[in-house]
């Protein structure tokens, strides 16, 4: 009887702290993101003087009004539609496919292609020969430079491999290839209608890596207009606060900034708003696809 | 003779067996034909293009056709000032991270395995995981725009309890700190998700046996849950120390200013200065092979070890 009582006792307290503490790590995850939100919508002085600091406070849209007014940002938001629209596509088109091939068993030198796949992951020419090799490809200043170079990831093969693997009946296959389907024909008609699920999660990796990526752009490309939106927030929100390069903005970027310093702070947060907004806005919906998606490669790893 | 016979026929059979399997999937070797050209142009051609690292690399010569220095680009590599500095922050923030980011996701995964589902659980991990789909170019807006000295809402705070705003961004001893604990608050969540996975698993007679046994939460954790998560663990540890020095260097290279260079002045940032911003190109390419090289012997150790102490390795 004194043990039971104990027991529940330190239950109860064991209880408390686990909840004490994911309430912690809620709050402090959620707490930044709602300040972005507030301090986009108000009024500039009481955010920068800190008065701000959970609601917004005296609410004004003139952030927001002089971040869809500017050139820049359109032009950047398109350029990303591109990249994340034509680079996915890629993606896919290499990843299934190839996934595909190396999950059948009698597919002769899938441990070879497997391998040298694989050994990308640990060791790679690094960023300077790369660049030489996307440069004399002539890729440099194109968009192709933002699809080509990362057209597949070893580590999303490997997941789609191990969905085929595991989701697709091995005697499905076999009895279509009996009845005299051809591989092709196989995955087309039988195996593609089936693959819905890792075509979500791969879209889905795949597209949140072009949408978020700066890189690439910041060595390849250096032609304005071909600027996807994350160079753009670049000068936003880290150049014009690091005195050494502002030279490299332009005279568009740079009024959007300097049009008005006070304004200067929501509209900053009013960027991070709405170059987030189209993942965020899915993410919600999506999140069980993207955990199915980690799920699936810790199956192997 | 009657056996050889038998061997070279049944190894024709094989050979047939072979080639008929070959031909049969002919079309599976299309399927695979993007995959393999691309690896083959942006990684196996950059990889032979590490040559540039023991030449004189000019561009109109190309990377077969430049001359041969040998360890040149090594030894000044070496023997220059900024050598040690280099290799101390870039295993100073690397180990900084593990230590700090490695357990984090470990923990939050326990306690959220013991929290009831519902929905506080699933807001829980909606919200911890979302900041995973912050890009890189926003999380370091967000950590010049928070930690301004005089308008980041952080150093509002500090002044609320009455302390001296402090200039994070400006101040080299700051720089590792707020490097690791940004990638902690945007990494923790989506941290958890592969400890979930490996906990979902656990076989529930386990905990009812011990219950029976009059094991207390604690106890239960300690010995059934956090057993079940060492070979993932293990797993992610190689992967991390293998990775030691080809840390996350895109938010680095958009943190770093001329005030801070002191300590965030990492290998991979010296490269992309050095190679893209400066053009020497074999300089920079001996310098990112000498990472790349210090990486692959962390990576085959760290296996070792692993494999001969906990029967758990990546191969």
């Amino acid at each position: 009887m004194e043990s039971t009582l104990y027991e529940s006792k330190s239950d109860k307290l064991f209880k408390f702290f686990v909840y004490s503490f994911l309430t912690i790590a809620l709050v402090a995850v959620l707490y930044p993101l709602i300040y972005i939100i507030s301090a986009s919508i108000s009024n500039p002085t009481y955010v920068n003087s800190g008065e701000m600091w959970l609601l917004p406070k005296d609410i004004t849209f003139e952030g927001y009004r002089l971040i869809f007014g500017n050139d820049s940002i359109w032009q950047g938001y398109l350029m990303t539609l591109v990249y994340t629209a034509l680079g996915t596509l890629i993606n896919l088109l290499v990843t299934i496919p190839a996934a595909y091939a190396l999950a059948r068993k009698d597919f002769y030198g899938r441990g070879f292609f497997t391998a040298m796949f694989v050994l990308t992951m640990f060791f790679t020419g690094g960023l300077i020969p790369t660049y030489l090799v996307v440069r004399d490809l002539g890729l440099i200043d194109t968009i192709w430079a933002m699809v080509l170079p990362n057209a597949a990831a070893v580590w999303n093969i490997v997941i789609a491999r191990v969905f085929f693997q595991s989701t697709i009946p091995r005697g499905l296959e076999e009895a279509a290839i009996i009845d005299g389907a051809s591989n092709l024909k196989l995955f087309f008609k039988i195996i593609l209608p089936l693959s819905a699920p890792i075509i979500a999660v791969m879209a889905l990796f795949y597209g949140v890596g072009h949408w978020n990526g700066y890189f690439n752009a910041l060595i390849y490309i250096s032609d304005r207009d071909l600027f996807p939106l994350q160079l753009v927030l670049r000068e936003i929100l880290v150049l014009q606060d690091m005195s050494s390069n502002n030279a490299n903005m332009t005279a568009e970027t740079a009024q959007l900034i300097h049009s008005n310093q006070q304004l200067a702070a929501i509209i900053k947060y009013g960027v991070m708003i709405v170059s987030s907004l189209p993942v965020i806005i899915v993410y919600p919906f999506l999140q069980k696809y993207f955990v199915k998606g980690v799920m699936i490669g810790s199956l192997k790893g | 003779m009657s056996v050889g016979s038998a061997v070279t026929k049944q190894e024709k059979t094989l050979k047939k067996k072979k080639n008929r399997k070959i031909i049969q999937n002919w079309q599976l070797y299309i399927f695979i034909l993007p995959a393999f050209l691309y690896f083959i142009i942006f990684h196996y051609v950059p990889m032979y293009g590490i040559q540039i690292a023991f030449k004189d690399y000019v561009p109109t010569l190309g990377f077969l056709g430049s001359e041969w220095v040998g360890l040149e680009h090594f030894e000044r590599f070496f023997n220059s000032y900024y050598f040690w500095d280099l290799l101390k922050n870039t295993l100073g923030i690397s180990i900084y991270e593990l230590i700090v980011g490695f357990p984090l996701p470990i923990i939050l995964a326990l306690l959220l395995n013991e929290a009831k589902d519902g929905f506080y659980k699933r807001t829980v991990q909606t919200v911890t995981y979302a900041p995973h789909f912050i890009s890189v170019v926003v999380i370091s807006g967000m950590i010049i725009a928070f930690l301004s000295p005089t308008t980041g809402i952080i150093n509002h705070i500090i002044g609320f309890f009455g302390l001296e705003p402090i200039a994070f961004m400006s101040d080299p001893a700051w720089f590792k700190t707020v490097y690791v604990l940004s990638g902690v608050w945007q990494s923790t969540g989506w941290g958890t998700i592969i400890y979930l996975a490996a906990l979902s698993g656990v076989d529930p007679q386990q905990h009812e046996a011990a219950i029976v046994d009059g094991a207390s939460r604690f106890q239960r954790i300690w010995y059934i849950n956090i057993p079940t998560l060492v070979p993932t663990m293990v797993i992610l540890l190689i992967m991390n120390l293998g990775n030691i020095m080809a840390l996350g260097f895109e938010k680095i290279l958009l943190l770093q200013n001329p005030l801070n260079m002191e300590s965030s002045n990492v290998i991979a940032t010296f490269v992309y200065q050095a190679g893209l911003l400066d053009a020497q190109y074999s300089f920079a390419a001996a310098v990112g092979l000498f990472n790349a090289v210090i990486n692959a012997i962390l990576l085959i150790v760290v296996n070792q070890i692993a494999r001969k102490t906990s029967e758990t390795s990546l191969w």
